[in-house]
C-alpha cells in the first residue's frame, strides 16, 4: 500500500550556543509520511542537512514513547504540539496537513535556558527534587509493604500525580514560567500517602523556596498548564500544594 | 583460556547469601567516607546503587548521558516487577520465583544468584513501598499482583502501565536526596568514554561534558557501571535512542570479559515496523497477555478485516500450541511462534509480519471500563502510533529486540574480570540467563543497586587504600589522550554517509542474521560483511559541527563506531553457540515441533568473551554452569 505523503515548510528556531544570538531558519519538508512521528519528521530533515554539509537541528529526545520527558518543543505556540496528552514524539505527522507551515521553537523560561537550537537546560527541576521531592527511607529499613494499608481512592490519586514525566510543558505554557503544576504533583503524591507524612510540612515549605529561588514565576490561574500537560496533571495538585504550605 | 572464579559461597543454596554477607570483609562507617566509587548510569540498577551507597556513607560520583538522572530508560518498562510475597495465596515462594527463573532462563544463568535475586526480591517491594511509589491496590488497601508470562501464579506488583517510570522516581527521589545532602557528585548530560586501570584495578573513567565538549577525568576506589544492555546494535528496538554499549565495550576493551553477547531477548508484542524512516520500535507490554488473546487467520493471505473474520476460522496458535500456558508462555517461545506463522504466510497487515493482540472477548466478560482500567494508557498510545482503536478492531504486534540478557562477566559479588570494576542491571549477564521472563528486569536491576552491591563492595574496598591513585598517574594521561584521538579522527573524515545510515545498515544486517532465528551460513556471512561496513565507517562518515559544543552527531558516531565492534563478538558467540537455548535460536537445532534443542552436554557454559587485540579474533573462556536444584530438564509450557 503506498504511504500517503505530505510537505511542510518547518521554521525552526537555530542557536549555535548558549551565549550565541538565535534566529529562525526555514526549512523545506518534502515527502514526509503521514505515518511518520514529529520526531521522525525532524530526523529525516537532519539526515537532508547532513547531506547538504549542514549541521543538524539539535533536539532532546529519548525513548520516543512519551514517558521519559526528554523531548519538548514548541509548535506553532504550544508545547509538545497540538495533540492534547501527547509528547512531541508521540505527535504523528496525520495530524498535519499538506503544504501546514510549522513554527518550533524550544522551551521559552528563564529557569530554562537554551542550551543549543532546541535543547534547553530544565536542571532546575532536580535542584527543587533534591530540596525534599523523596521521602528519607535508607535502604533496608522499610517496614513490610502491606503494613499500612492505603485506601485505593488515595493510592490511584497519588498516581495520578506521580504521573509527571518532569518535561518542562507546563513552565513553557505558564505566562509566568511557572513551576507549580510540576511542584504540585510531586508534593500532592506524598502528601496523599501515608509514608510522606513525617516530612510532610518541611517538604513543601524548602521545595517551594527553591522553585522560588531558581526563578520560576507565580501561579495566577491560567490553568495553560493543565492544557499542555502530556500527562493531563491536574491543577487540583497547585490547589493542593497552596493548602500544604 | 582464564579460569573463571564466580566465588559461590559454598552451602546450600538457601544459605549461600546470609553466608557471603557474613564472611565478606566490611569498612567501618568512619572510613567509608574516604573512599570515593563512581556510578556510571541512573537507572533502576545504578540509581539504587548510588543511592545506597551514599546513605552507607561513600563519596559517591553519578553519571549519565541525559540531562536528569530521571531519564535512564529504565522508566519506560510498563508492566511490572515480581516478588515471592505470595500475597494472592496461590502457592508462591521464594524457590518457586527462583525455580521460575532459572527455568524461564532455559538453564543457562548462575543458579546462585538467581536464588538471591529471589530471596531479596520482597525487599524492593517494601523499599519501594515505603519510598512512596504508588503501585496498584485492591479496594482494601492492600497491594495488587497481576501475572506474567512464563509464571502460573500472580506476583508481579505494578503501577498502571507505568511500573518502570514510578520505581525509577523512586530511586531517582533517594539519589537527589543524596546530592541535596552533598554527598553525591551528580554529573548529567556526561558520558563515559574510557575506563582507567591503574596496576590491573579499575580506578576511575575519562567523559566527555556533552554540553562543553571537555574531556574531563575523574579517580574513585571503585567504579560501577549500570549502563544498561547493547539492543540497539540492532538500530531498530524498544531501547531508547540513546541506549548504547559505548561504556561496557570499551571496559570490555580495557579487560572485562563480555558474557553471553548472543543472548538477546525478543520481545513478542511490539507494534511494528511502518516504514524505512522507522527511528524505533515501541513496546505494548506483557501484561497485556493476561486479557488479550494471540491470533492469525486460518487463511493465508486473508483480505477480510479482523471483526469479520468468524471465531471458527481464527487460529489462536498459542492457545493451540501450549495449553498450560496458553498466551502467556515466555517471550522467546511467543516470539518463535509469531515468526513462524508469519513466514508460513499467515501474517497480517500490509506487511505480512504481524499478528493479531484481540480485547474482544475481555472487553465483553470484563466491560470496556475494567480493560481501560489495566491498559488504559497503553491503548492510548498504540491509537497514537497507529491511528487505530483497539478497542474496536484488535492491536497488530510484532516481535522486537527489547532487552539483552548478555552483558559483562560478573562474579557472585557482581564484580567483573577487573578488579575494582563492578557491573550491575542489564549491563552484567547474570541472572537471566538465555531468556529474560517479563518482571524480573526491574527486580534484577533493584535488587543489583539496593541490597547487592551495597553488601559486596566493601569485601574490596577494604583492601584499597582509599585514594591511593591520582589522575596525574599516566594510565589517565594515556586514557585521555586516547579518547582525543578518537574524537578528532572522527570529526576529520568528512565522507558521505551519516551515522545514521551506517547504524541503519549494521542493524539491519543482525536483525537478518543474529535475530530471530540464526544459522551458521547467516553469522558466518554477517561476520564477513560487519568488518567491511566498519571499515567503510572510518573511511566514509560525515560528522560535522564542534567538537567543543553540543553534538548529537558526534555522540552518536562514537557508539555507532563501538557497536560495529561489538556486533562481531555478538555474532562470534551466536555461531560458537552450537545449540538453540532460550532467545538464541539456532535453526540448525530444534524439534519437530519447532522448539529450542539443547545441548547440555556441549553448551552447559557461560560463554566470557576476551579482547584479544584490534581486528584480532576474541578468546573464548568458559564458566562451567551446574544445576543443584533446579535439574537441568527441557522446558515445557504445554
Amino acid at each position: 500500500m503506498a504511504h500517503q505523503t505530505i510537505h511542510l515548510t518547518l521554521k525552526v528556531w537555530r542557536q549555535p550556543r548558549a551565549d550565541a544570538p538565535g534566529r529562525f531558519e526555514v526549512y523545506d519538508a518534502k515527502a514526509i509520511d503521514v505515518d511518520m512521528s514529529f520526531l521522525e519528521m525532524l530526523d529525516v530533515v537532519n539526515e537532508g542537512l547532513i547531506k547538504e554539509n549542514k549541521e543538524p537541528i539539535a533536539f532532546d529526545h529519548d525513548c520516543r514513547e512519551g514517558i521519559c520527558g526528554m523531548c519538548g518543543a514548541v509548535i506553532n505556540g504550544i508545547p509538545h504540539g497540538p495533540l492534547k496528552s501527547t509528547t512531541v514524539c508521540q505527535l504523528h505527522m496525520r495530524h498535519f496537513k499538506s503544504g501546514d507551515t510549522i513554527t518550533i521553537e524550544p522551551w521559552r523560561a528563564g529557569a530554562f535556558p537554551v542550551v543549543k537550537d532546541l535543547v534547553v537546560d530544565r536542571s532546575a527541576f532536580d535542584r527543587i527534587i533534591s530540596k525534599g521531592g523523596y521521602i528519607s527511607v535508607k535502604t533496608g529499613s522499610a517496614p513490610e509493604a502491606n503494613a499500612i494499608p492505603i485506601p485505593k481512592k488515595d493510592a490511584d490519586l497519588a498516581m495520578d500525580a506521580a504521573a509527571c514525566i518532569g518535561c518542562g510543558a507546563c513552565v513553557a505554557a505558564c505566562p509566568n514560567a511557572s513551576a507549580m503544576l510540576f511542584v504540585g504533583a510531586k508534593v500532592s503524591q506524598f502528601a496523599l500517602l501515608p509514608q510522606g507524612q513525617v516530612e510532610r510540612k518541611t517538604r513543601v515549605k524548602n521545595m517551594v523556596a527553591r522553585m522560588d529561588s531558581e526563578g520560576f514565576g507565580n501561579c495566577s490561574n491560567e490553568l495553560e498548564c493543565e492544557a499542555a500537560c502530556p500527562k493531563d496533571i491536574s491543577v487540583s495538585n497547585i490547589a493542593r500544594m497552596n493548602r500544604e504550605f | 583460556m582464564t579460569k573463571l572464579d564466580a566465588k559461590i559461597p559454598s552451602g546450600p543454596m538457601k544459605d549461600k547469601w546470609t553466608k557471603r554477607r557474613f564472611e565478606g570483609k566490611l569498612v567501618n562507617p568512619a572510613n567509608k567516607r574516604k573512599y570515593t566509587v563512581i556510578v556510571v548510569g541512573t537507572g533502576l540498577a545504578g540509581g539504587a546503587a548510588a543511592a545506597s551507597l551514599s546513605e552507607l556513607g561513600y563519596k559517591v560520583k553519578s553519571f549519565c548521558i541525559q540531562d536528569s538522572p530521571r531519564r535512564a530508560h529504565s522508566i519506560a518498562a510498563q508492566g511490572g516487577i515480581n516478588a515471592a510475597k505470595n500475597y494472592p495465596n496461590d502457592g508462591d515462594s521464594v524457590h518457586r520465583l527462583f525455580y521460575d527463573t532459572v527455568k524461564g532462563g532455559d538453564f543457562r544463568a548462575r543458579e546462585a544468584n538467581v536464588h538471591r535475586l529471589a530471596e531479596i526480591s520482597n525487599s524492593i517491594i517494601d523499599q519501594c513501598v515505603a519510598q512512596g511509589v504508588p503501585f496498584a491496590r485492591e479496594y482494601g488497601g492492600n497491594l495488587d499482583n497481576r501475572s506474567f508470562g512464563g509464571a502460573q501464579v500472580s506476583r508481579t506488583f505494578y503501577a498502571r502501565g507505568q511500573t518502570g517510570q514510578q520505581l525509577l522516581l523512586g530511586a531517582y527521589s533517594a539519589l537527589m536526596k543524596e546530592v541535596g545532602r552533598g554527598n553525591v557528585e551528580m554529573h548529567a548530560r556526561t558520558e563515559m568514554l574510557d575506563l582507567v586501570v591503574v596496576d590491573g584495578k579499575a580506578k576511575g573513567i575519562i567523559t566527555r561534558n556533552l554540553i562543553t565538549g571537555d574531556i574531563e577525568t575523574h579517580v574513585a576506589d571503585a567504579v560501577i557501571l549500570a549502563t544498561g544492555g547493547y539492543g540497539n546494535v540492532f538500530y531498530l528496538s524498544t531501547n531508547a535512542k540513546a541506549c548504547n554499549a559505548t561504556a561496557a565495550w570499551r571496559a570490555h576493551k580495557k579487560g572485562a570479559y563480555f558474557a553471553n553477547p548472543c543472548f538477546t531477548q525478543i520481545h513478542p508484542t511490539c507494534i511494528p515496523v511502518h516504514g524505512d524512516y522507522q527511528s524505533k520500535l515501541t513496546l505494548m507490554s506483557e501484561s497485556l497477555r493476561n486479557d488479550g488473546r494471540i491470533w492469525v487467520p486460518q487463511k493465508e493471505s486473508e483480505s477480510r478485516r479482523p471483526t469479520d473474520i468468524p471465531e471458527e476460522e481464527r487460529d489462536y496458535y498459542l492457545e493451540r500450541r501450549y495449553p498450560a500456558f496458553g498466551n502467556l508462555v515466555p517471550r522467546d517461545i511467543a516470539s518463535r511462534a509469531a515468526k513462524e506463522r508469519c513466514d508460513s504466510g499467515f501474517g497480517v497487515g500490509n506487511t505480512g509480519l504481524a499478528v493479531f493482540l484481540d480485547f474482544a472477548e475481555s472487553i465483553e466478560r470484563l466491560g470496556k471500563s475494567a480493560i481501560e482500567a489495566r491498559y488504559g494508557n497503553l491503548f492510548q498510545m498504540y491509537e497514537r502510533i497507529v491511528g487505530d482503536n483497539p478497542y474496536e478492531t484488535p492491536m497488530m504486534i510484532y516481535p522486537a529486540i527489547h532487552y539483552t540478557m548478555g552483558g559483562l562477566w560478573v562474579d557472585y559479588d557482581l564484580m567483573s574480570t577487573i578488579p575494582g570494576l563492578y557491573v550491575l542491571g542489564e549491563a552484567n549477564f547474570s541472572d537471566h540467563g538465555a531468556n529474560r521472563l517479563g518482571a524480573s528486569a526491574l527486580m534484577q536491576g533493584l535488587a543489583d543497586g539496593y541490597f547487592v552491591i551495597p553488601s559486596t563492595i566493601s569485601e574490596y574496598l577494604a583492601g584499597e587504600t582509599p585514594g591511593a591513585v591520582s589522575e596525574n598517574n599516566d594510565a589517565f594521561k594515556q586514557a585521555k589522550e586516547q579518547v582525543n584521538t578518537k574524537i578528532n579522527k572522527l570529526m576529520n573524515i568528512k565522507g558521505e554517509r551519516t551515522v545514521d545510515d551506517f547504524h541503519r545498515e549494521l542493524g539491519l544486517l543482525v536483525w537478518d542474521k543474529c535475530g530471530m532465528g540464526r544459522n551458521e551460513a547467516g553469522l558466518k556471512e554477517a561476520l564477513e560483511k560487519i568488518p567491511q561496513i566498519r571499515k567503510e565507517f572510518w573511511e566514509n562518515v560525515n560528522v560535522l559541527g564542534d567538537e567543543d559544543n553540543v553534538n548529537q552527531s558526534l555522540e552518536k558516531a562514537g557508539r555507532v563506531a563501538d557497536f560495529l565492534e561489538f556486533a562481531e563478538v555478538m555474532v562470534t558467540d551466536a555461531l560458537d553457540r552450537n545449540e538453540s537455548c532460550g532467545g538464541h535460536f539456532r535453526e540448525e537445532h530444534q524439534t519437530e515441533n519447532g522448539e529450542a534443542l539443547r545441548n547440555d552436554d556441549d553448551y552447559c557454559y557461560v560463554a566470557a568473551w576476551e579482547y584479544a587485540g584490534d581486528d584480532k579474533a576474541p578468546i573464548l573462556n568458559k564458566e562451567p554452569l551446574e544445576f543443584e536444584e533446579v535439574k537441568l530438564a527441557t522446558r515445557n509450557y504445554k
